[in-house]
Parts: structure tokens; sequence; C-alpha cells
């Protein structure tokens, strides 16, 4: 193995983390203040389409990926005041989400690219910028490495924002405590339902982000397929990361990694079977998750609807 | 409280019965025509309106590939042959039962299903249904056809081999790579006749081109197609052949990243990477399906067979747009080829048995 083939690896797990870490600190966003959010998967899969079909229209990458955040955003809002403001059952809430997000997608495609399922490609030069392109040798160990869409930075940057948000922040800690104990919460005057509510869409927000980087940075179109579980595996990986937006980050990495280590395999002589190889990011997620990650418990009331009036 | 949750529960029906909308675009009749007058009593007379209908795979029928490819066929015999056609989505797997059972409710005569996914719940619907008669895009049943049905599969190998000489013609590194769906009958044969054109192409043009094989054990992951097309690049390939569908999305991004050559699969893929895609190795669904409607008009349905089309009949063949960026000797060349494996002269392999075969027959 030699450095280049490691290059390799670290790229592909970047390119194959950043995608779930936006989606994962969704995740976090959400959960930290108490609602429990499966529809991530659907707020990524309407992000990607938004973002790919903006950045197509109208040229611009960047504004796709906002247009892409913020239409997870609205997802999100829907799943806010099903399950803050009517206190439904929010996994009932999240399944909808996940219903919708594809279905809205779908049948939006049809309507702005004649009938098809599947969105036309974005021209390589009006994708997402590479920063750090042709600043290496092409092929070399650094340009294997750093070679990624601005997507990938924002998500890591995006990382160190929330972190800074839930930990050193009056409006973070407002957060953490809506999900610890609202009641106590709410009677110190906190306003829970608008914790709450800011923190559910910016959850979609991320989502949508995350889908976003997928169908303008990853491939440059969508089609139905483009998300297919990673919004569950960003989920898995909240879980995994204890609910913080750095373990989180950690975990995205590791399942980018495990990846990166199977496409590699895949490449070399060794004769595995690629149905084993693929299973290996399971695996070692398994093993990591009971040998060293030790119980994970989430934030006191997540999950549980806020009823202000009731005893 | 409750009267709130019970207005939330009517907002989520709305939620999910919008969702279902937005998911099926449901029973879409061709023309507006109502065949209800077409009763079969009152035409007992040969020019019966044929009553056809398709149900798709999970891609929908805009999936720009073999689904819609499939619709063509359909509405060209509508127009050639008089027939009248309508489909019926699927969205997820669970859909191929139901919408079947929809197709025979509405009294049609021939019932397809596209993709392999349906084989089971076709075989199972002719089975009980011997009065309706039913077809299957890629799968052969083999001897288990049941009597009302055909089942319709294409000699991928054909095209895949002419684009493995093109790959190897072109290649200035001497190597090329190919990237797999998952393993299954159709996607090994894509991948042993694109090995067997490179073989071919080692054995009369006297070159030392190798193929780098890998498969991504997925139609919808297009960052790990991206990841092994990267990998693949990066070892030294500079064409690379892919038969992943979604995961082949990412395949072609990797080639516009990295200004390499990849070859399209299914349906004339130029437009994806117009700079990158110098062919595709096409199937046309269509020709297929038009074909054994035509069958069907004609009395000659070849119902219990499994009918193969491959170059002959024109339902294989590369991208019309290749001649951008293969040059006109290595075209001019393949066209040789097709007649040598129209005439039998080339028997193109299709799995891992008749390769080792072929690949003696070059020594």
């Amino acid at each position: 193995m030699s450095l280049n083939d490691l290059g390799l690896i670290i790229g592909i797990s970047l390119m194959y983390s950043a995608p779930l870490m936006y989606t994962a600190l969704g995740g976090v966003m959400s959960e930290n203040s108490g609602v429990v959010n499966i529809g991530l998967e659907g707020m990524m899969t309407i992000g990607a389409f938004v973002g790919t079909t903006v950045a197509y229209y109208s040229g611009n990458p960047w504004l796709g990926f906002l247009m892409g955040g913020l239409s997870g955003g609205v997802l999100a809002l829907l799943h806010a005041i099903a399950s803050v403001s009517f206190a439904a059952d929010q996994i009932v809430s999240g399944i909808a989400i996940n219903f919708l997000g594809p279905g809205l997608a779908l049948f939006l495609s049809r309507v702005f690219f004649d009938g098809a399922t599947m969105t036309a490609p974005i021209p390589l030069d009006r994708k997402m910028p590479r920063p750090f392109n042709y600043l290496f040798t092409k092929g070399s160990f650094l340009d294997l490495i750093f070679n990624q869409y601005a997507t990938v930075y924002i998500a890591f940057l995006l990382v160190l924002v929330v972190w800074f948000i839930l930990y050193k922040t009056k409006i973070g800690l407002r957060i953490r405590a809506v999900g610890e104990h609202p009641k106590a919460a709410d009677t110190l005057g906190i306003n829970v339902f608008k914790v709450k509510y800011l923190a559910v869409i910016l959850s979609g927000v991320f989502a949508g982000f995350g889908g976003a980087s997928m169908s303008i940075a990853v491939v440059s179109n969508f089609r139905a397929t483009l998300i297919s579980g990673q919004g569950f595996i960003a989920l898995a990986a909240m879980i995994f990361g204890k609910w913080t937006p750095q373990g989180s980050m950690w975990a995205c990495l590791l399942f980018g990694a495990a990846q990166g280590i199977v496409v590699y395999l895949g490449g070399t002589d060794v004769k595995v079977s690629s149905q084993i190889l693929e299973m290996i990011p399971y695996v070692l997620t398994l093993i990591i998750l009971v040998s060293f990650v030790g119980k994970a418990t989430g934030p006191a009331a997540n999950g549980i609807p806020y009823e202000k009036n009731e005893a | 409280m409750s009267k709130m949750k019970k207005i939330l529960a009517l907002l989520m029906i709305a939620v999910l019965t919008f969702a279902a909308v937005g998911c099926s675009g449901g029973d879409k009749t061709n023309d507006d025509k109502k065949p209800a007058e077409q009763t079969e009593e009152g035409n007992k007379t040969d020019g019966k309106q044929l009553k056809i209908t398709m149900v798709t795979d999970v891609g929908g029928v805009n999936d720009q590939s073999f689904n819609q490819s499939a619709w063509e066929g359909l509405q060209k015999a509508d127009k050639d042959l008089g027939t009248k056609s309508t489909y019926q989505e699927s969205h997820q797997e669970s859909d191929y039962v139901s919408n079947l059972e929809t197709a025979l409710d509405a009294e049609n005569d021939l019932i397809w299903g596209i993709g392999f996914k349906l084989s089971k719940a076709v075989k199972a619907a002719a089975e009980e249904n011997d009065d309706v008669k039913y077809a299957i895009v890629d799968f052969s049943y083999g001897d288990d056809t049941p009597d009302n049905a055909v089942g319709v599969v294409f000699k991928q190998e054909q095209p895949s081999f002419l684009v493995g000489y093109i790959a190897a013609m072109m290649s200035e590194t001497g190597k090329v790579g190919f990237v797999g769906g998952m393993e299954s009958e159709v996607i090994t044969a894509f991948d042993y006749g694109y090995h067997a054109g490179v073989a071919y192409a080692n054995k009369v043009a006297d070159k030392d081109v190798k193929v780098l094989r890998q498969y991504a054990e997925a139609f919808d992951d297009p960052a790990k197609g991206k990841a092994i097309a990267n990998s693949m690049y990066q070892q030294g390939a500079d064409i690379v052949f892919h038969a992943a569908g979604g995961s082949g999305d990412g395949v072609i991004e990797a080639a516009k990243e990295q200004d390499k050559y990849v070859i399209g699969v299914d349906r004339d893929q130029h437009d994806l990477a117009p700079d990158n895609v110098i062919t595709s190795a096409m199937k046309r669904v269509n020709v297929g399906v038009y074909n054994v409607v035509k069958d069907l008009k004609e009395g000659k349905f070849p119902g219990g067979t499994t009918v193969v089309y491959g170059l002959e009949e024109g339902a294989v063949d590369i991208a019309p747009t290749s001649d951008k960026h293969v040059p006109k000797e290595i075209l001019d060349k393949v066209e040789e080829i097709k007649k040598l494996i129209i005439d039998g002269e080339i028997e193109v392999p299709f799995d891992e048995d008749s390769y080792e075969e072929y690949v003696k027959t070059l020594k």
C-alpha cells in the first residue's frame, strides 16, 4: 500500500462523510431540544432535489446549496408543527416526512424536467467549487486528500459552529435545557415551543444541506435513488456520537473511512468477495459501538412531547 | 388537547395522501379515447383493438432508461399497430403485485413487467390467469415459462463487446475499467462481454490492455461508484465502462472531474457528460417490446418461450453519438465486428465459463 493509496482512502472517506455530517448535525440540533427526527431522510431528499434544480436553473451552486437547506427547513417546519404544537408522536410525523420528501421531489422533478424523474446534470464549472483544485499535483497524496468540494470543508466548519452554539451560547444552553427538562426550562421563563421550533427547523436546514451536498458536489444531478438510507445512517451516527456534534463527526468519518477501505480493497488483488467487503462498514461500526463507545444516553426528555397545561 | 390531536390526525392523512399522489403518476392512458365500445361481443373481427399495459420497475416511466424505452416501444405499437397502451408505475417493490392486479382488472390482453425485479410477481400472475398474456423484460424463466408468458432478454454482451473493443483501442495507458452494479446474470453479461471485447482488441491489434473490475454492490450508491472510478483512474485506467444504474452517475461524475473517458450503459448517456462519455452500450428495450406486441397482433405470440434480441434485430447497439469521440477508423472496424457477430463468426461470451472458452480460441 503506497502513500497514494492512503490518500485515496482518506479522500473517499471525506467525500462519503460530508453529506452524513450535515445530516447528523441536523439530528443533533433537533434531538438536543427533545424532538426525535427520523424525518432526516426525507429532508435530505428534498434538499438534494431543490439544491441541484436551483443550481441548474440559476447557474449558482451556492444559491442551490442554500435553497436546498431552506427546503429541508420547510419540511422540518411541518415536523415541528406536528410534533411540537400538536404534541403528535414524533416517530409518526417523521415517517410522514420520509414519505413526503421523496414524493414531493419526484413530483416537482416531473414538473421541472419534462416529466423525467431525473434532473439534468449541472456542468462541471457550475458545480460547487473545489478550493484546492490545481493547488497540488494531480493525483498526488495531498491532492487526493484535499482536492474536495467546498461542501466538505463547510461540513467541518459547521461541526465547530454547532458545537459552539450548543455549549458556549445562551441559546445552546436553552436548547439543551428544553431537551433535558422542559418543565424546568418553562418555569425559568424559557419559551419551550419557540426553542424547539428553532432547533427542529435548523435540523431540517442542515439535512437539506446534506442532501444538496450529494446532488451538487458528489454527483451533479438528482434521481429517485440518490438518497437511499443516508438519512438513517446519519441518525445512527448521531446516536453513535452520543448526541454531540463532535461525536457525530467522528462517527460519520469512521463510516466514510470504512467505505474508503472497502473501495480500496475491492480494487486490489486481494481475493475477497465484494459482498463480504460490503459488510465491513457495518461490522466495523458494530464492533466499535460495542467495545469502545459505551452507554449512549440521549437527552432525558427526548421524544416526549411537551404539553404546557398538563399537570 | 384531544381535539388538537384529531386535527393533527387529519393533517397527517392529508400529508400522506399528498405524498402518495406525488409518488404515483398513476394509470395514464396514451390518448383520451375510451375503449368502452370495444367490447368483445361488438368486435369479433381481427381488427379488435388490443389492450396492453406495462408495470414499471421502481424507476418509473420517465427513468431515462429501460422503463422509458419500453414505454416508447408501446407508444410506437399504438401508432403503427393500432393497439391501446397504458402504464402503471411502481414506486416500491411492494407495488408490483398490486399493479399487476390493477392491470388484470382493466382487462388488458397483454401485461408487461419491466425489469427482472418483477419476475416473480409476473410469473405468479401468469400462472393464476391463463387467459391473459404476460411478458417480462430482462428475465428468462427457461423451461418453467408459463404458456401464456414470454421472457424478453437482450444480448447485452454484444454491445459490451463492442465498447470493450473501442475502449481497448482508445486506451493510451493500457488499462481500462469496468464498474458493475450488483452481480447478476445481466450485469455479468456486460462484464464478460466487455472483457472479451478488450481481449479481442488485444489479439487483433496486438495490444496488451488490462481490465480493472470492481462491483459497487449497489445500483443506488453514486458516491460508491464515484469512489471506485476515482480509484481506477488513480490506478492508471483512462477509460471506464459502467453497468451500475444510479451508481453509474458517480462513475460519470468521476470522469468529468478527472477529465477522463467513460462509457455509458442502457441508453445513450452522452448528454450526462458530453466531453467524457465516448460511447454507450445501448439496450433498445423498445425494439424488443414492439416486436413482441407485433407478434401478438399477428397471432404469433411466442408464449412459453424466451425471446432473445441482439444486434441482428437492432435491439442492442453502441450509441449513435459515438462518432464525436471515437475515431472513424475504429468505428469502421466496429461495423465489421458487428457483421462478424451477426454472422456467428464471433460468439460473444456472457459469463465466466464462456469467457474462458472464448479466450482460448483467441490464442
